[in-house]
C-alpha cells in the first residue's frame, strides 16, 4: 500500500535557512545541508527546499546547497522558488534535485510546464499553486507570496497544469499559511477531487491533527509542513507515530 | 572492480551517481559514460532511465552500437546489469508510452499504463510503497519483506514469464517492481532514493 508522505520544508534565503530548527545538536542553525540531513535521518519521506532569495545574483547558492545535500541525503529532494527557465531546471537537476517546483512561471505561461515535463519527464515537475479564497467554494491563484491576484480560478488552473504534464501539485492556502490553524481542507478536497495527480498539502499546520486532516479529510497524498518541525515542537517520527495510531498509513 | 553507469542522456541521473558513489566509496571504481569501449571492459553496468519509455529508447538507440554492446554484456555474456525505472522497463519487447515503441527485447513482455481504475488511484504512483518479495534475490540480501522503497512512475512492466518477477508492490493492482534472471536485474523503484534500505540494494548489487 502506498504510504502518505511527510515532507518537511526548509525556507532558504541567500544560502541560509530562515526559521531554522532549534535543536541543541545543531552545529550551525542556518546550514540547510545539516538540517536536511537531520530530517532525512529522522525519517522524512522527502525534503523540500524553498528558495526565497530575492535577488538573481544569489541564485547560484541554492544550486550549491542542493549539490551538497544530494551527496548526503538519499531521499527525494524537491526544490522550488524562482524556477523560471529550462536552464534553471537543468541546473537544479544536475546538482542532484529530484523534482523542481514551478510557481509564477507556470501561471504566466502554462506552456512552460508542458515544455519542462516533456524535456525532463512529469516525474520531476511539480507545480506549486498558491490559492486564496474569494467566495464560497471559490479560490483564486495568487503569485508573489500571495500579493498578486491573477484572476485565475484555482480548480481550472490545477486541471490545466495536469493536462500540461505536471506530475504533482503543491497546493498552498494563502489564507492559512503561517496561521497554524490547519490546512484549508475544503480547498484541498476540491482540488484533489478535480484532478488525478497527487496533491501535496501546504500552509497552516500547527498540530499533528492538522496533518491527519490534510490526508483524511482533504485527500492529500503528502503533507508538507515547516514550522512545527523547525522549532522542534515535533519530530518527523512523532508525526508518523501519531498518524499511524490513527490508522493513516505511513512509512515507519 | 569497474562499474559503469550508462550516461545516454536519459534524463536526470545525478541521484544515481550520488548514491552509487556513496556506496562504492573506495571499494569500486565508478565510471559514468556512454563510451562503448569502457562499457565493454566494465565488470557491472547500471542502466538508469527517466522520462518516457520512448524518449529513453530513442536516446539509447541514438548512440551507435550501444544497444548491441549492452545486449552482448548482459544477455550473451551474462554479466551483471541493473536497470532502474525506465532502465528496467526497456528490457521489454514493447512499450506504449507516448507511442508504441520497440524495447530491447531482453525479457519478453510489455510496458503499459498502470490501470488506475478510472481515476480511483492517482497517477503517477509517487511515494513509498512496500515490496512483496516473490523469490530469493541476490540484490535483496538482508532486505526484509515489506521494506519500503520509493516509486515514481505511471507505466508498469508486465513480463510474460512470471518466474522472472522477484518482487511486486500493491497499488491499484499488484505491480511488478523487480525482476531477476541470471545476472540481469531490474527495479521499478528507485534504490538511489530509497534511503538506507535502497543503498543496501545498491550495495548488494556491487557485491555480486
Amino acid at each position: 500500500m502506498l504510504k502518505n508522505r511527510i515532507i518537511p520544508c526548509l525556507d532558504v534565503k541567500n544560502g541560509r535557512v530562515v526559521k531554522g530548527i532549534n535543536f541543541v545538536e545543531l552545529k550551525d542553525a542556518g546550514d540547510p545541508v545539516e538540517q536536511a540531513k537531520i530530517y532525512s535521518d529522522g525519517g522524512a519521506d522527502e525534503i523540500c527546499f524553498l528558495d526565497i532569495t530575492a535577488s538573481n545574483e544569489n541564485r547560484e547558492t541554492i544550486v550549491d546547497i542542493v549539490r551538497k545535500t544530494a551527496k548526503e541525503c538519499f531521499v527525494p529532494l524537491t526544490v522550488g522558488g524562482g524556477v523560471r527557465t529550462i536552464q534553471n531546471i537543468t541546473d537544479l537537476l544536475l546538482a542532484g534535485a529530484d523534482k523542481v517546483s514551478i510557481n509564477t512561471a507556470a501561471v504566466k505561461n502554462v506552456d512552460f510546464v508542458k515544455e519542462a515535463s516533456k524535456k525532463f519527464g512529469s516525474q520531476c515537475i511539480v507545480v506549486a499553486i498558491d490559492a486564496k479564497q474569494v467566495s464560497e467554494n471559490k479560490w483564486e491563484v495568487f503569485t508573489h507570496g500571495g500579493r498578486n491576484k491573477t484572476g485565475i480560478d484555482a480548480v481550472d488552473f490545477a486541471k490545466k497544469v495536469e493536462e500540461n504534464g505536471a506530475g504533482e501539485i503543491l497546493l498552498t492556502s494563502m489564507d492559512k499559511d503561517g496561521t497554524k490553524s490547519g490546512y484549508d481542507v475544503d480547498l484541498l478536497r476540491t482540488i484533489t477531487n478535480s484532478t488525478n495527480i497527487p496533491v501535496i498539502a501546504s500552509g497552516g499546520v500547527g498540530t499533528l491533527d492538522h496533518l491527519y486532516d490534510g490526508i483524511v479529510k482533504g485527500g492529500a497524498s503528502a503533507v508538507l509542513a515547516a514550522s512545527i518541525f523547525h522549532y522542534g515542537e515535533y519530530k518527523i517520527k512523532d508525526a508518523k507515530e501519531y498518524l499511524n495510531s490513527k490508522n493513516v498509513s505511513v512509512r515507519l | 572492480m569497474n562499474v559503469t553507469i550508462v550516461d545516454y542522456q536519459s534524463g536526470n541521473i545525478s541521484s544515481v551517481i550520488n548514491s552509487f558513489t556513496e556506496v562504492a566509496k573506495g571499494k569500486v571504481y565508478l565510471e559514468v559514460t556512454s563510451d562503448i569501449k569502457k562499457i565493454k571492459s566494465s565488470d557491472k553496468i547500471v542502466l538508469p532511465g527517466q522520462g518516457s519509455f520512448k524518449s529513453c529508447v530513442d536516446s539509447l538507440n541514438s548512440i551507435s552500437g550501444l544497444a548491441d554492446t549492452l545486449k552482448e554484456f548482459a544477455i550473451t555474456n551474462k554479466k551483471p546489469l541493473l536497470g532502474i525505472c525506465v532502465g528496467l522497463q526497456m528490457f521489454a519487447d514493447i512499450g506504449y508510452e507516448e507511442a508504441e515503441t520497440k524495447g530491447l527485447g531482453w525479457i519478453s513482455g510489455k510496458v503499459s499504463k498502470i490501470d488506475n481504475q478510472k481515476g480511483k488511484f492517482k497517477l503517477p504512483h509517487i511515494g513509498w510503497n512496500e515490496i512483496e518479495i516473490k523469490k530469493e534475490s541476490k540484490i535483496f540480501k538482508q532486505i526484509k519483506n515489506k521494506s519500503h522503497m520509493y516509486f515514481v512512475h505511471s507505466y508498469e512492466f508486465i513480463p510474460e514469464d512470471k518466474s522472472v518477477i522477484s518482487a511486486t508492490t500493491n497499488y491499484s493492482s499488484n505491480i511488478v517492481c523487480s525482476v531477476e534472471r541470471d545476472n540481469l536485474f531490474g527495479t521499478q523503484f528507485h534504490p538511489e532514493k530509497s534511503d538506507k534500505i535502497g543503498l543496501k540494494v545498491i550495495d548488494n548489487f556491487l557485491k555480486l
